[in-house]
């Protein structure tokens, strides 16, 4: 299999309970493939399982049965602190209610999933980190409170900081369910140019149907099972 | 993972919650500021109260008790063995109070390389004449300038000159003896021995030791005077007082100098045991406070940052889904309860070396202590020592248990209850 064909990411046979109050299972052999640059948005009602799901894939969530490999790697079953590590190395996150660290400037956000992983100096992530808040047009609140920004800011901000180090995937929760029409269209346009321009491969949970629409694929969800993809 | 990123992110959060860790650094510097203070103020006091006794008590003493002889000629008779013997009304043996070859005994001693000076002194009963009236008292024969290097002979004498002591007949009395006796210094006053001589001698100064019943009966004159009063030639010596390097090898040495000279040797800790337990008492007290003190500010601690925990769940939620592991969350808590502990702590010791000057400027003054114009303290490096490791072990574990909780907070669970 050559490297441009292999899927990013494989999910099988997904079986997710919960315990509390009673036992419900709330994800039914859930599988599917992600292929390197695709757009695929995940979509279904509330309460269908598809934020459990991105959890799940997300490898913060570890308490489930079947498989997932991610660039060819099984990580079911990892250390935690492996898992930890891969998440900073290869999955880029933005979350619906953006999620900065109000202690740091924008510049600082943006860096700290870099200083962390430690492969650049902290001249050059300034460096890539000024770059990545160049392409959302973010670069003159770069030295800004991430709490002076609003909240279509934000939302740019974090997905500069999901990009910083050219993660293999960018997953995100509802990153427009918070943002009022104008902001969600930016933040939905910037996900359109990542797709396209850079072949960022990109896995979004959504119920915005015009989202979804825009995304190369659509997986639909209901009651815990895949029935479209 | 490198400490740069994660004290910078501890920094951030404390900046973020500036007043509470102020308070919390507060509660640290002043347990510590507290607990330098106590311990040096109650160690000056203590080292103050021994030096009143051990200081000027000799650590060996060598001298002839008059006591009667064990060795009674019926123990000696094989007839006798096997039974119990009583002997009734036991007298003394003829014994004399001086020390048989003293000066051999002292050249000994001055050569053994554990002693580190060694004073002979003769004691004896006299009357003190005060018109019709006689006043039991001792005069003890001291030379001068050794009691004077040893045993800080010159810190009690209040007024007069201690070196004219070495002048032939003059003599220092006890302040309370002088008071009873109206004797002003220049006076000469009159001495009766036990054996009836009499003698005039001058007086130089006064003695005040801060231990009242001393002072009300005993004297000091130089060994050659006491030597003369008594008729007794320069050789004639009851007491021989040694200060060894090292106090805790006095009763080791008391027990061999007393096998090798055949006569008896007191040494200092058996003498004063008593003031052993109420040192080691009064510092266990002190520690007891000062530890109790920094064990309270270690709760401060843990709810500050319990606090800090609860409101920060969502930067430790974003922290752990962007790659930070469990250990990295629990390494940004423990430094913040580090850098708590030891800026506070730093301050503290800063703060309790002040206070222990401030104390230290206190005047206390008292009859008992003529020596003492302040009150004193110790600035034995020691407690400063125990002070700072002591604020460090206790943020550590008061940190220790918050950051447990943030280490273990489950993103999914934050993130998803917004």
């Amino acid at each position: 299999m050559k490297e441009q064909d292999s899927p990013v990411l494989i999910a099988q046979d997904i079986d997710k309970y919960f315990y509390n109050p009673v036992k419900t299972q709330v994800l039914k052999k859930v599988g599917f493939k992600i292929a390197k640059g695709e757009f695929v948005s995940i979509v279904g009602k509330s309460g269908c399982g598809k934020s459990t799901l991105l959890y799940i894939l997300s490898t913060m969530d570890t308490d489930y049965d079947g498989k997932i490999f991610m660039d060819n790697e099984l990580i079911t079953g990892k250390s935690h602190n492996y898992l930890a590590h891969l998440r900073n190395e290869k999955i880029g996150f933005v979350f619906q209610f953006h999620y900065l660290l109000n202690e740091f400037s924008v510049l600082e956000n943006v860096m700290i999933p870099g200083l962390k992983l430690g492969n650049y100096s902290r001249e050059e992530l300034e460096h890539r980190a000024m770059e990545k808040l160049r392409i959302f047009e973010m670069e003159e609140h770069a030295l800004k409170k991430a709490n002076q920004l609003s909240g279509g800011q934000k939302q740019r901000v974090a997905i500069a900081r999901a990009l910083i180090n050219d993660p293999l995937l960018i997953m995100g929760d509802e990153p427009t369910g918070n943002l009022d029409k104008k902001n969600s269209d930016i933040v939905f346009h910037m996900f359109r140019e990542l797709a396209q321009e850079y072949k960022q491969t990109m896995l979004v949970v959504t119920h915005d149907p015009e989202f979804a629409a825009g995304t190369d694929r659509i997986i639909e969800m209901e009651d815990g099972r895949v029935i479209r993809q | 993972m490198s400490w740069g990123l994660i004290i910078e992110l501890a920094r951030a959060l404390m900046l973020a919650r500036l007043k509470q860790t102020f308070i919390a650094g507060v509660g640290v510097t002043f347990s510590i500021t507290m607990f330098v203070a106590l311990l040096g103020f109650m160690n000056g006091l203590n080292t103050m109260l021994d030096g009143l006794v051990i200081n000027r008590t000799p650590h060996i003493r060598f001298y002839n008790q008059i006591k009667p002889n064990p060795n009674q000629p019926i123990d000696q008779m094989t007839d006798f063995e096997n039974s119990l013997n009583i002997i009734r009304s036991v007298k003394p043996s003829t014994s004399r109070l001086s020390i048989y070859n003293s000066k051999e005994i002292i050249r000994t001693l001055e050569s053994d390389p554990r002693v580190l000076g060694v004073s002979s002194k003769v004691s004896t009963q006299v009357f003190f004449n005060v018109g019709t009236i006689d006043l039991t008292g001792v005069i003890n024969g001291i030379d001068v300038d050794k009691e004077a290097a040893l045993f800080s002979f010159t810190d009690y004498v209040t007024q007069g000159n201690y070196e004219e002591l070495n002048q032939i007949n003059s003599i220092i009395l006890g302040k309370g003896l002088a008071d009873r006796m109206l004797a002003g210094i220049g006076d000469v006053i009159q001495v009766t021995t036990a054996q009836g001589n009499r003698v005039q001698l001058k007086v130089v100064g006064y003695y005040q030791s801060g231990l009242g019943d001393f002072d009300n009966a005993n004297s000091y004159a130089s060994i050659s005077t006491v030597q003369k009063i008594l008729g007794e030639p320069t050789s004639y010596v009851t007491d021989i007082q040694v200060k060894l390097k090292e106090l805790s090898q006095a009763p080791p040495m008391a027990r061999e100098m007393r096998e090798t000279f055949g006569i008896d040797a007191d040494d200092i800790q058996t003498i004063n045991a008593q003031f052993e337990t109420g040192t080691n008492v009064r510092t266990l007290i002190s520690y007891a406070v000062g530890i109790t003190l920094l064990v309270v500010s270690g709760f401060g601690i843990y709810n500050i940052l319990n606090m800090m925990i609860y409101e920060k769940l969502d930067t430790i939620a974003i922290l752990k889904a962007i790659g930070f592991n469990s250990q990295d969350v629990n390494r940004i808590f423990i430094t913040i309860a580090l850098t708590i502990g030891v800026i506070g702590g730093a301050v503290g010791l800063l703060l309790g070396f002040l206070a222990g000057l401030g104390i230290d400027q206190i005047p206390f003054e008292t009859e008992a202590l003529p020596t003492i114009k302040t009150f004193p303290v110790d600035y034995n490096p020691k407690y400063y020592l125990i002070g700072g490791v002591f604020s460090l072990v206790t943020t550590y574990l008061a940190g220790f248990f918050p950051a447990r909780k943030a280490s273990g907070v489950d993103p999914v669970d934050i993130i998803r209850g917004k």
